[in-house]
């Protein structure tokens, strides 16, 4: 209660401060009036009765401080004060301040928007309840490649697995919406009947999908995103029972799901419907294509671990009830993945070296600073020493530093979240296309935190100590100008921290320097066939007038509008592109003149189904035999052309043309091998994958392939042709849905996306890295050069030669910088493991970019050490000698 | 100064400030400070300063309040007077002093045994 009083009175003196100070002035100046009047009344000389009543009174000032600590609140008035006074120093030296908030706000910056972006991605739990009982089963292809799982294996492990609560498989689907305003087409799952149950999220409105739903022959339903729910159907609740029409067939609208729903198995899915496969199984049917993602919720209890065991042995020992054919057998068992690791592991190395790079940066920035802060304390002893002289306290002293660093990593944080503001956007924009969680990126609560705690953190450990350096030296010597031995431990200090800078931006570099090279190795791969001038287009068919024969009319026409456009010099039509991202359609290649009776497949290519003048649009070489043309139809001999590689691996150096090969299901024809064509580059330029097919269309049996890629050759910008091409199409049929137009460059660049995403920001961190670097040695040689101002001038006084003098303070500054440079190569050996896995052609020891590296920190140091050299060279003795 | 004046005991000054108010009225620190001096016979060694830290505390606590006035030689000054809750402290310290007072007597007082 009495508490609360005096804080409030006081708290008044603190707002009313001047008139309080005012009025104590006249209260006390009365009274000693009063005093002296009294005193002149007993007869003192007017000179001693003033005296008499000051010392009567007491020390003036020493009342006015008592009573002032009793008035205001002193913390919260020397922190005022303190910040007023920082606020003031900072502003007297505005590059000093620049210099050190903008290295501030880079590191606080680059640090957040990093951590913005990889949090979610590889730091968050997954959203979805008890993600981490979400787990992915695979096949395992030969040489351990992951492999889509076959709905036969999901039955099976369906039923014979005691490991999971629920169970799902799914595969992408492409629906087109018709009927209503304008056609569009969505991207969709179909999924077994678990899909959702096995993520968690059940429908917001309606209901999720019953095994009854998923049957062969089954009700057509469809569970409908919040996205799209609101964006078509204008977010009406009623929609659920109603039909709508895809691909030329009405769906029943069963649910849609929550709002904050995220499809992570596919996150651009806003539609799904049941899967509906045969349960029987039938042989050599749809039901055993390798073409299914499988999700599984585990028991609660279950560890990924005993999954793996309990799938290992159901793949190793197959019974009677679930007969397996040869191509998915699980002779090499399944690979269970938990979602997490999944989803991010193809992005995780990378983002972990980013997340390493800039907190490095984040180190060279604090780095710098405190430097900075440092070498201010030496330029300010002279200072320090007065006010230590007038009666501030060690502790006051120390106070006043910390206020001063923390104003300044405050106002770096400020800025810094700016920067990471900035920054998260161009992560965004700059995120390669898989990046998964892309959506959920954004500077959150969290991170504001984590950047606010950073910020507060640099201030006390920057404040902390040039605080100390400065209160823990001998200020009465400093105040004396003879500084000359405590100066040497503040350049050690100094001295090191410089030289740590130079280490760790060189292991910066190093790192940008390894991944600029295996970008560059990576590109100067040979992809086998010409990706310049090219624009891809992919269109599918939707609906159900197309049958095989209407889809082959579609295409031969639209190939025919193509090649009619001006400025199109050839064009061609494939099931497949190369490098596009989104290869899937591989079989088990069988040659009939392999020993093996076996019908197990030897090798494994990928199918494409291409139309004449596919090899010469692509200028893809023939190596023997002849290319695919228009007399081989439906009715001609079954044909096909293989790859060098294919031939290479059966049939070593003789001629495979006349020998037969069959793909995929037994039952399939004999084609005979008419020719031979270069390999090509097919899932990625760092994959050395060149086994391939290829089909006449008309003589694929299997299925028709609805969405093709459709490649033109220009002599011209690729890119400029686009909307031509576009027309071109739909003037053959409007209501055909793109679905991706690209030039082959841009598919090139974004095959090596991830890379690029880790190069570009290693560039960005690596050349902030070596501007600090560089800032950091010439601001340590400049105060060096400063403070040795009179031996500089002394040593040209005894003769010594400008020549002299610059040699000198170079010598010093590159000492740092070797220093720092044998301490980096070590410390960038080590750092270099992380990135292993993004190299590519380049080992991470590889001698080219540490020197390089090492050339480029040296010329950079040797510029920041001239401009400090070159002033020193310009002393003049006299004006130095005179002013001592 | 003399070598028998006295410093004032710790905490004395509050209540010979809240006595002398309640006795004479409203006063000025100058008034308060003489008062206190002539009350104790000139025996106190009182940096008449000191008051106003006391003045201010007494203030806060709400004990006593201040009113800009004039004093009797025309002249613009602070007027200090006790409040009803400074009054309630005065007894109460009173009590307790005397009561101090009282048992410290007993001990110094001859014994009789």
């Amino acid at each position: 209660m009495n508490g609360l009083r005096i804080f409030f009175h006081r708290l008044r003196a603190v707002l009313f401060k001047t008139r309080l100070e005012r009025e104590l002035d006249e209260e006390i100046s009365a009274h000693l009036e009063m005093e002296t009047e009294e005193n002149l009344r007993r007869g003192m000389s007017p000179v001693q009765a003033r005296r008499a009543a000051l010392r009567q009174f007491g020390g003036v000032e020493q009342v006015k401080e008592r009573y002032r600590d009793r008035r205001g609140l002193p913390f919260i008035e020397t922190t005022l004060q303190d910040l007023r006074y920082a606020g003031r120093v900072l502003a007297k030296s505005p590059g000093f301040t620049a210099v050190a908030v903008v290295t501030l706000a880079l590191g606080i910056g680059a640090c957040t928007a990093i951590f913005s972006a990889v949090n979610p991605i590889l730091f968050k739990p997954l959203p979805y309840p008890q993600a981490d009982r979400i787990a992915m089963i695979w096949d395992f292809g030969a040489e351990g490649s992951r492999l889509y799982v076959t709905f036969g294996t999901y039955r099976e492990l369906a039923q014979r697995s005691r490991s999971f609560d629920y169970l799902a498989v799914m595969r992408p689907w492409q629906p087109t919406l018709t009927g209503t305003t304008e056609p569009e087409r969505f991207n969709g799952q179909r999924v077994s009947a678990d899909y959702f149950r096995a993520l968690g999220i059940r429908p917001a409105l309606g209901r999720d999908f019953e095994a009854a739903d998923d049957q062969i022959g089954g009700p057509r339903e469809v569970i409908l995103n919040d996205a799209l729910w609101r964006r078509r159907f204008g977010g009406d609740p009623g929609l659920i029972g109603q039909q709508v029409t895809l691909d030329s067939n009405l769906y029943t609208v069963i649910g849609v799901m929550p709002g904050g729903f995220e499809n992570l198995l596919t996150p651009t899915a806003e539609i799904w419907s049941p899967l509906q496969y045969d349960k029987t199984l039938p042989p050599d049917s749809r039901e055993w294509g390798h073409h299914l993602r499988m999700v599984g919720r585990l028991r609660p209890g279950v560890e990924v671990e005993q999954v793996r065991r309990e799938i290992d042995s159901i793949a190793q020992e197959p019974v009677p009830e679930f007969a397996r054919p040869p191509y998915a057998a699980m002779s090499n068992g399944l690979m269970v993945n938990s979602l997490q690791n999944d989803i991010t592991g193809s992005v995780r190395p990378a983002l972990l070296a980013v997340v390493g790079a800039v907190l490095l940066v984040l180190v060279i920035a604090c780095v710098n600073v405190t430097n900075l802060l440092l070498a201010r304390g030496a330029q300010r002893r002279g200072e320090f020493a007065m006010r230590v002289a007038l009666g501030a306290g060690r502790r006051r002293l120390l106070r006043q530093l910390l206020t001063e660093s923390l104003l300044l990593a405050l106002i770096g944080g400020a800025l810094g979240m700016v920067v990471a503001e900035v920054g998260v956007r161009a992560l965004v924009a700059l995120s390669p296309p898989g990046l998964p969680r892309a959506e959920a990126i954004g500077v959150d609560g969290s991170v504001f935190a984590f950047a606010f705690a950073v910020t507060t953190l640099i201030g006390l450990v920057i404040g902390l100590v040039p605080a100390l350096h400065a209160s823990r030296s001998d200020l009465h010597g400093s105040l004396q100008q003879s500084s000359r031995r405590t100066a040497s431990g503040h350049q050690l200090t100094r001295h090191t921290l410089v030289v740590a800078e130079v280490a760790l931006a060189l292991v910066l570099l190093v790192g940008a320097g390894l991944l600029l090279r295996s970008m560059q190795r990576l590109f100067a791969i040979d992809p086998g066939f010409d990706t310049s001038h090219m624009l891809a287009v992919q269109v599918q068919t939707a609906g159900q007038r197309f049958d095989a024969e209407t889809t082959e009319r579609f295409f031969e026409q639209s190939l025919e509008a193509l090649r009619q456009l001006p400025g199109v010099t050839a064009a061609a039509v494939t099931s497949q592109l190369p490098l596009s991202g989104d290869l899937e359609d591989g079989y088990g290649v069988h040659f009939e003149s392999s020993p093996t009776a076996d019908s197990e497949a030897e090798f494994s290519g990928l199918r494409y189904a291409v139309s004449p003048g596919y090899f010469e649009a692509m200028s893809i070489p023939l190596r023997r035999g002849r290319l695919l043309d228009e007399h081989d139809t439906a009715s001609a001999p079954p044909v096909v052309v293989i790859s060098e590689s294919l031939a290479q691996s059966e049939f070593l150096d003789q001629d495979p043309i006349g020998q037969r090969l069959r793909m995929g299901p037994n039952q399939g024809p004999w084609f005979t091998i008419v020719g031979v064509v270069g390999n090509v580059k097919q899932t990625s330029l760092a994959v050395d994958q060149t086994a391939a097919v290829y089909v006449p269309p008309a003589q694929w049996w299997l299925f028709v392939d609805k969405a093709r890629w459709l490649v033109v050759r220009t002599p011209g910008d690729a890119a400029a042709l686009a909307p031509a091409v576009r027309r071109a199409i739909w003037s053959v049929d409007k209501d055909q849905p793109i679905v991706r137009v690209a030039t082959m460059s841009d598919l090139l660049a974004a095959s090596a996306a991830v890379r690029r995403f880790a190069l570009t920001l290693f560039e960005a961190f690596g050349l902030v890295a070596l501007v600090l670097a560089a800032t950091g040695i010439y601001g340590v040689l400049s105060g060096s050069v400063t403070e040795r101002v009179r031996e500089i001038g002394v040593r040209l006084a005894l003769g010594a030669t400008r020549g002299n003098i610059l040699a000198l303070v170079i010598r010093q500054g590159m000492t740092m910088t070797m220093l720092g440079i044998v301490i980096g190569v070590s410390g960038a050996v080590a750092a270099s493991q992380a990135l292993v896995s993004l190299l590519f052609g380049v080992s991470r020891l590889d001698p080219l970019t540490y020197l390089g590296v090492m050339a480029l920190l040296a010329s950079v140091s040797a510029i920041a050490c001239w401009v400090p050299a070159w002033r020193a060279a310009r002393v003049d003795p006299a004006i130095t000698l005179r002013a001592e | 100064m003399g070598q028998d004046k006295h410093d004032i005991l710790p905490g004395t000054l509050n209540l010979m400030v809240l006595k002398t108010l309640d006795s004479l009225g409203p006063l000025h620190g100058y008034g308060i400070a003489r008062r206190i001096e002539q009350t104790s016979g000139d025996l106190l060694q009182l940096n008449q300063g000191t008051i106003y830290p006391a003045l201010l505390q007494l203030e806060q606590m709400g004990w006593i309040a201040t009113e800009w006035g004039v004093s009797d030689n025309n002249r613009r000054a602070k007027y200090y007077s006790i409040t009803r809750a400074g009054r309630k402290q005065l007894a109460e310290e009173e009590k307790t002093w005397r009561r101090a007072a009282d048992i410290i007597e007993r001990f110094l007082a001859p014994s009789e045994g």
